[in-house]
């Protein structure tokens, strides 16, 4: 498979970029943070996506999706790292879609899928139970009651938490934290008793809460998939959110990249733009050099996840930590190159530094994947 | 894409059948891979065996056109007679500057005689090529070049020195770049001229570098002499030429580490060196230093095969010589300086049998130079800066 965008992809790419620097620029992003927003988003501009279909780009044909697959989703995420635009499309659309579909009975698909497609149902992944990546630490223990379950703990870092009509929260329903098996998926509705959900407001302005489970009831009809046996699905939405969480990322070190290339061709210092200074060219040239690598272990990614591939899980670690090694470089070298105006507030780079930080750890930093690259190749 | 099925079965079944079996074995020392020309020596008769019905097929040249002997393939195709040489370790029948530089400039700017006379032997591998770029005092700022030469009428008459060319000493014809117009800018008087090394005037220096023996040469040429019919492209448009050839030169140098791929991956090598503790390499700062390493390799790798397939797409930016060059010759120098690391004072043995003469150093130390060579770490920099990104003006 050639390493390019074939035609169609081009095209989403370039209609994502249209509309999200149109529609929902920086300035967007800046606007909810400064009046504290409650929802954090703009759910007029999440049905402008649901209605060009963004919402259904992952779901199969057979829910009213459009089946378009990763790589094409790819592209509106890397468009999206451009404009740090704040929608449940990350959540809802790459996470809630994937796990449901991959994990759910028909009946659950027929359910959620069309709802989230019509832009109506946003859903939340609940996973991690301290604020490090530990997928088989659920923090929240499950245990039957009646015909159903009751959980109990506390999950942090929950994207689009305050906001979601539905949790989908991994518990452990047989084994110690730490294992793998016995864990299982469970959806939980947000007005459910016993469910508390406090908004955390993080560096980035992009919503994340934590929820705290005391005593919650819930039906069997609410697992996600065979009981003791959720840790398989979630290991590859966990592949495919950090894929797209890469492709998020290239967008923004690219974009911090053209503009500090950009600065370095206006800014003048001791009489000479600073971009002629060789001191400085060389950091740009270097980074331009890494940014080119990025964009290859996105790409290859992307299409391992449409494709399948013996390699996936090594890709998909490959991509997450070396784009956030690239993204952590492109912000500071950003910052460092503007000098006094990069730290401001009013210049937009302080933004994508704040996101490149948490969109790295979501789902595990670069350390954490460099350790999962290395365990994978059996040392 | 039924196509390409079926060439694989077949390239697959004939591969079986034509690659000897010395030549599935990892290329470990220099005369392990052939670089061709008349003063060759065959380490087996199945190395020469490998070359022959290579070249009979073009294949040691797959995508160059068959009118001059090379194999034709599509890049797709090409790909794949590569995945399958790889599937059995096949090493390349060929390797040269031939076929990386010389034969790519003149089937792009030489004459219709030059093609027929010069081609079909480099993809036979009869005819070993060496590059005459490099001057004592003018290294990065090769443009400035001195070795001069004189119009003759039907010939060229060349004076001047050449230094760092490789297998001076082995080779039969050299490329060489030379001042044709000493009252023009220094851009605007150089000219690419090819000649026989096996004349008089031709004086040839082996150069020793901190790896110990090298490839390098010092060559002087006192009154050596190109015919006329032997310039490529026009009289003093030479830089064009030697700009093409840099580009090549930089992609072949950029994808050294790779040649000999076919080793053990440095996570198998510290394994065996290192051991594990609880399924983990048992020096932690070493395993991030590798995995570090790896990822960036890999990253190299899918960056030269997105790059080709973008330019055969008619997407892409170009340019992107300077880039590889760059990541590929910073990541081979940094895979040797964790080959010492891994193998601790093995590896800075420099006699004895047991360790091969002090082969791991020596590469080692040769790996220094992959970039300086091509145009240094720094020029490929300015290169990107200027070229690419448009930095620069004042």
């Amino acid at each position: 498979m050639a390493l390019v965008l074939n035609e169609e992809q081009q095209m989403l790419k370039e209609s994502a970029k249209g509309f999200l620097q149109e529609t929902a620029p920086v300035e967007a992003l800046r606007k909810l943070r400064d009046e504290r927003d409650p929802m954090g988003y703009s759910r007029e501009l999440w049905e402008q996506m649901a209605e060009m279909g963004w919402s259904g780009i992952l779901v199969d044909e057979a829910y009213g999706g459009l089946a378009f697959g990763h790589v094409g989703m790819g592209q509106v995420m890397e468009e999206n790292g451009r404009t740090l635009t704040a929608s449940p499309l990350f959540s809802t659309a790459i996470l809630g879609v994937s796990l449901i579909s991959l994990a759910g009975s028909d009946a659950q698909k027929s359910a959620l899928l069309p709802a989230i497609i019509e832009g109506k149902l946003v859903t939340a992944l609940a996973i991690e139970s301290g604020s490090r990546h530990r997928p088989a630490y659920t923090g929240v223990q499950a245990s039957s009651s009646g015909e159903g379950y009751r959980l109990s703990g506390e999950k942090q870092f929950v994207i689009d938490g305050h906001v979601a009509g539905k949790l989908i929260v991994s518990a452990r329903t047989s084994g110690a934290e730490g294992d793998q098996d016995g864990i299982s998926l469970f959806l939980v509705d947000a007005g459910t008793a016993g469910l508390e959900i406090e908004r955390v407001i993080m560096a980035d302005s992009i919503n994340s809460a934590i929820v705290r489970f005391k005593d919650v009831e819930v039906g069997a009809d609410a697992c996600l998939g065979p009981v003791d046996q959720g840790f398989a699905p979630l290991q590859q939405v966990l592949d495919i959110g950090n894929v797209h969480l890469a492709a998020e990322l290239l967008g923004i070190a690219q974009e911090v990249f053209e503009r500090t290339v950009q600065y370095m061709k206006e800014r003048r210092q001791y009489g000479a733009l600073i971009g002629s200074y060789q001191g400085l060219q060389h950091r740009a040239a270097h980074l331009f050099s890494e940014i080119e690598l990025a964009k290859s272990v996105v790409i290859k990614a992307l299409q391992a996840l449409d494709e399948g591939s013996d390699d996936l899980r090594l890709l998909v670690s490959l991509a997450k930590a070396k784009v956030g090694e690239v993204a952590t470089l492109a912000t500071n070298e950003a910052v460092q190159l503007h000098g006094g105006i990069g730290m401001t507030d009013e210049l937009e780079i302080g933004f994508f530094m704040k996101r490149a930080r948490v969109a790295e750890q979501v789902f595990g930093d670069q350390r954490f994947h460099q350790g999962r690259f290395a365990a994978l190749q059996g040392y | 894409m039924a196509d390409l099925e079926t060439f694989r079965t077949e390239t697959r079944a004939w591969l079986e059948a034509n690659c000897p079996p010395s030549q599935r074995l990892p290329a470990e020392d220099f005369e392990d891979t052939c670089w061709g020309g008349t003063k060759w020596r065959f380490t087996n008769p199945e190395q020469k065996q490998w070359l022959e019905v290579m070249a009979e097929r073009g294949w040691t040249a797959p995508e160059w056109p068959t009118e001059y002997g090379g194999g034709g393939l599509s890049r797709e195709e090409a790909k794949i007679l590569n995945q399958e040489m790889a599937r059995i370790g096949a090493r390349a029948p060929l390797f040269s500057m031939g076929l990386s530089m010389i034969g790519p400039a003149l089937l792009k700017y030489g004459s219709e005689e030059q093609k027929r006379q010069h081609i079909p032997n480099i993809v036979a591998g009869k005819i070993w090529w060496c590059q005459g770029y490099s001057e004592p005092n003018y290294g990065s700022d090769l443009a400035g070049l001195q070795t001069r030469a004189e119009d003759k009428g039907d010939h060229y008459l060349i004076n001047g020195q050449k230094v760092w060319t490789s297998y001076a000493n082995l080779a039969d014809w050299m490329f060489c770049l030379v001042r044709t117009d000493p009252d023009a800018a220094k851009h605007a008087g150089i000219s690419l001229v090819l000649f026989d090394m096996n004349q008089p005037g031709v004086t040839v220096k082996p150069i020793r570098l901190i790896s110990g023996k090298s490839p390098f040469c010092e060559t002087f040429l006192d009154n050596v002499r190109a015919e006329k019919d032997q310039l490529v492209g026009e009289v003093n448009k030479g830089w064009e030429l030697a700009s093409y050839l840099l580009t090549h030169e930089r992609e072949m140098i950029g994808n050294m580490g790779q040649s000999t791929a076919i080793v053990k991956s440095l996570h198998e090598q510290a394994v065996e060196q290192v051991g594990l503790e609880n399924g983990v390499l048992a020096d932690s700062s070493l395993r991030t230093d590798i995995t570090r390493w790896a990822m960036d390799d890999m990253a190299f790798q899918l960056t030269a095969e997105r790059i080709g397939d973008e330019s055969k797409a008619g997407q892409g930016t170009g340019a992107a010589s300077s880039m590889l060059k760059y990541a590929g010759t910073e990541n081979n120098k940094r895979r040797h300086e964790l080959l010492l690391g891994i193998y601790g004072s093995q590896a800075l043995a420099w006699e004895g049998e047991a360790f091969k003469d002090g082969q791991m150093a020596s590469q080692w130390l040769r790996t220094k130079g992959n970039s300086i060579e091509g145009g240094t770490s720094e020029i490929q920099l300015n290169i990107i800066s200027k070229r690419i990104l448009g930095l620069g003006e004042k």
